[in-house]
C-alpha cells in the first residue's frame, strides 16, 4: 500500500546510479526536490539532464542508490507514479494517424485524468477549429510541441518534468509556455525544468543545479526576481557527496558558502554515454 | 484493467481504420500467398482442395507476422511506445488491448482466406462450426504469442526481421491443430477426430493469455 502522508519531497535521489548497457547515465547524483518547487536543470550536451529526467519519470530504471517519486519508490508503484508525473520529452509521444483532438484524449484517459479539462487546455494552446481535427502527421514541430504541452495541462500532473520544453516554439509560445509553469507551480505542482536557455527559465526557478557527466555539480539558488541570489554567485559548485540543501523560501536569504562549498568536478566527459 | 484494454484496441483499430494498412497491404499479402499456393499446385483442383487447410494456416500465419509488426511499429514513431508506458496505463491491460486489436484484423483477414480457399481451391466446408471455432481460437492463440513476441522484439535494432525468426516456430501448434480441424471440417465435420486438436489449440491460448498478461509489462520496460 502507498503511503498515505503527503511526501514533502516531490523527488529525492542519493547517490543515483543509472546505466544504459554499461555505460554510465548518472554517476551517483544527489537531488532533493520540495514539493511546489520550480528547479532549472542546466548543463552542457551528454551530461545527463536528459537522462536525470527520464530517471526521474521511471523510464530508466536505476541501477544503485534511492529514488523516490512523489514519496514513492517508482519501481514498486510504478502505475501509480506515472500517473502523477508528466514529462515533456524531445519527442512528442504522438500517432500520426490520429487526429490532435484523438491524441489528447487518449494521453489524458490513459492517464486516468479527467477529460473535461481538455477543451480548456486546447484552447488555452491554441489548438483550436480545424487543427483539433489535423492528423498529427501534418503538424509542424512547433504545433507537435504544443499537442504535448496540452496533454500535459490536462493532465494536470503533481510533478512536471520538462526537457528542453521550449525547443521549437515561437516567441509567443514561449512566454505561453512559462505563463503554464507558473500557474501549475502556483497549483502547488513541481517542475524540473532542462534547458540550453537558462534565461528563459531563471525568472521562474527557485533554483538552479548543473549537471556535468552524470553528476549533480554546482548549484545556484535565484531570488524572487529571477536574479541569482545574493551570496550564491560564484560559488556554484556544491560537493556531489553532501546531501542537497533545502530550497529556501522565494523571500529568504540564498544560502551562504557553507552550503554551496567547493568540490572537484569531474571531467565533462568522463566515461559517461551522451544521451540526446 | 479492461478500462486500458477497451482503451488501448480502440486506438490501435483507430489507426488502422485511417491508414489502412491492413486493408491495403495485410490482406491483399494473404491473398497473393493463396493465390502463389495455387499456381504451385498447377490447374488440377484436386491437391489443391486436399491442401487447402494447410495453406489457409500458412497464409495466416504469415499474415500474422505482417499485422503484429504493424502494431509494434504504430509505437515506434515520435517516442509513442514511451509515452505508452508513461501514461500509467495497466501493461496487461495493454497487451489484452493489443491483443484485442490483432484479432480483431486477423478474424476478418480469416473470412477473406476462407472465401479465398473456397473460390480458389474448390474447398467444399462441411462443418462450418470446426471452421468458425478453429479461426477464432486460433486468432486468439496467434494474436496473444504475436502481441508477445512484438513487445519483445520492439527494442531490437532488427526487429522486422527477428520477429518472424522468433515468432513461426513458437505457433507451430497452431498450425498443426488449425490445418487438423479444418481437415476434419471439409471431410463432413467429425467432432472426435478434431477434439484432440481443439484441446491443444485451446491449451495454446491458456499459456500465451496468462503469460501474456504477467510477462508484458516487464517485457516492455526491458525492451
Amino acid at each position: 500500500m502507498a503511503p498515505a502522508a503527503p511526501p514533502t519531497s516531490a523527488l529525492s535521489l542519493r547517490n543515483v546510479v543509472a546505466l544504459s548497457g554499461r555505460f554510465p547515465l548518472l554517476a551517483g547524483v544527489d537531488l532533493e526536490v520540495a514539493v511546489g518547487e520550480t528547479v532549472l536543470v542546466e548543463g552542457p550536451n551528454g551530461a545527463g539532464k536528459t537522462s536525470l529526467l527520464r530517471v526521474a519519470a521511471g523510464l530508466v530504471p536505476i541501477a544503485s542508490g534511492h529514488l523516490s517519486v512523489l514519496g514513492l519508490d517508482p519501481e514498486r508503484y510504478r502505475t501509480t507514479v506515472r500517473r502523477r508525473v508528466g514529462l515533456l520529452a524531445h519527442a512528442s509521444h504522438l500517432y500520426d494517424d490520429l487526429t490532435v483532438r484523438e491524441n489528447i484524449r487518449f494521453a489524458v484517459r490513459a492517464a486516468g485524468a479527467d477529460t473535461a479539462r481538455i477543451d480548456g487546455a486546447c484552447d488555452r494552446l491554441g489548438l483550436v477549429g480545424r487543427l483539433l481535427r489535423t492528423p498529427a502527421a501534418k503538424l509542424s514541430a512547433g504545433q507537435r510541441r504544443r499537442v504535448a504541452l496540452a496533454v500535459l495541462v490536462a493532465r494536470a500532473p503533481e510533478l512536471w518534468l520538462l526537457d528542453e520544453p521550449h525547443a521549437g516554439l515561437d516567441a509567443g509560445a514561449r512566454r505561453l509556455l512559462n505563463e503554464l509553469i507558473a500557474e501549475a507551480n502556483a497549483a502547488g505542482a513541481t517542475v524540473v525544468v532542462a534547458s540550453h536557455e537558462p534565461e528563459l527559465v531563471a525568472e521562474l526557478a527557485s533554483r538552479s543545479i548543473t549537471v556535468t557527466g552524470g553528476r549533480v555539480t554546482a548549484e545556484r539558488t535565484f531570488g524572487p526576481t529571477g536574479a541569482e541570489a545574493p551570496g550564491a554567485a560564484g560559488l556554484g559548485t556544491v560537493a556531489t557527496d553532501a546531501p542537497a540543501p533545502d530550497a529556501p523560501a522565494p523571500d529568504a536569504p540564498a544560502p551562504d558558502a557553507v552550503a554551496l562549498r567547493a568540490a572537484p568536478v569531474p571531467p565533462p566527459d568522463g566515461g559517461i554515454a551522451h544521451v540526446a | 484493467m479492461w478500462r486500458d484494454t477497451v482503451l488501448v484496441a480502440g486506438k490501435d483499430l483507430r489507426i488502422e481504420a485511417r491508414s489502412r494498412v491492413a486493408l491495403s497491404q495485410v490482406v491483399p499479402f494473404g491473398i497473393v500467398a493463396l493465390a502463389l499456393f495455387a499456381f504451385a499446385l498447377g490447374p488440377d483442383r484436386a491437391p489443391m482442395a486436399k491442401a487447402a487447410p494447410g495453406l489457409f494456416w500458412v497464409a495466416v500465419l504469415f499474415t500474422t507476422v505482417l499485422a503484429v509488426q504493424r502494431s509494434v511499429s504504430v509505437e515506434s514513431g515520435d517516442g509513442a511506445r514511451d509515452g505508452l508506458r508513461l501514461s500509467g496505463l495497466d501493461p496487461a491491460g495493454q497487451f489484452l488491448g493489443k491483443l484485442l486489436s490483432v484479432g480483431a484484423q486477423l478474424v476478418a483477414l480469416e473470412v477473406v482466406l476462407t472465401a479465398g480457399v473456397v473460390l480458389l481451391y474448390g474447398a467444399r466446408i462441411e462443418a462450418w462450426w470446426m471452421i468458425v471455432a478453429s479461426c477464432l481460437l486460433g486468432t486468439l492463440g496467434l494474436a496473444a504469442a504475436g502481441v508477445l513476441y512484438g513487445a519483445l522484439s520492439a527494442g531490437l535494432r532488427v526487429k522486422e526481421t527477428i520477429l518472424p525468426f522468433l515468432l513461426l516456430p513458437v505457433v507451430t501448434p497452431v498450425l498443426l491443430a488449425g490445418t487438423r480441424i479444418w481437415q476434419a471440417a471439409l471431410a463432413g465435420g467429425t467432432p472426435s477426430y478434431g477434439s484432440p486438436w481443439f484441446h491443444l489449440l485451446i491449451a495454446f491460448d491458456a499459456v500465451y493469455l496468462a503469460l501474456g498478461v504477467v510477462v508484458y509489462g516487464p517485457i516492455q520496460e526491458s525492451a
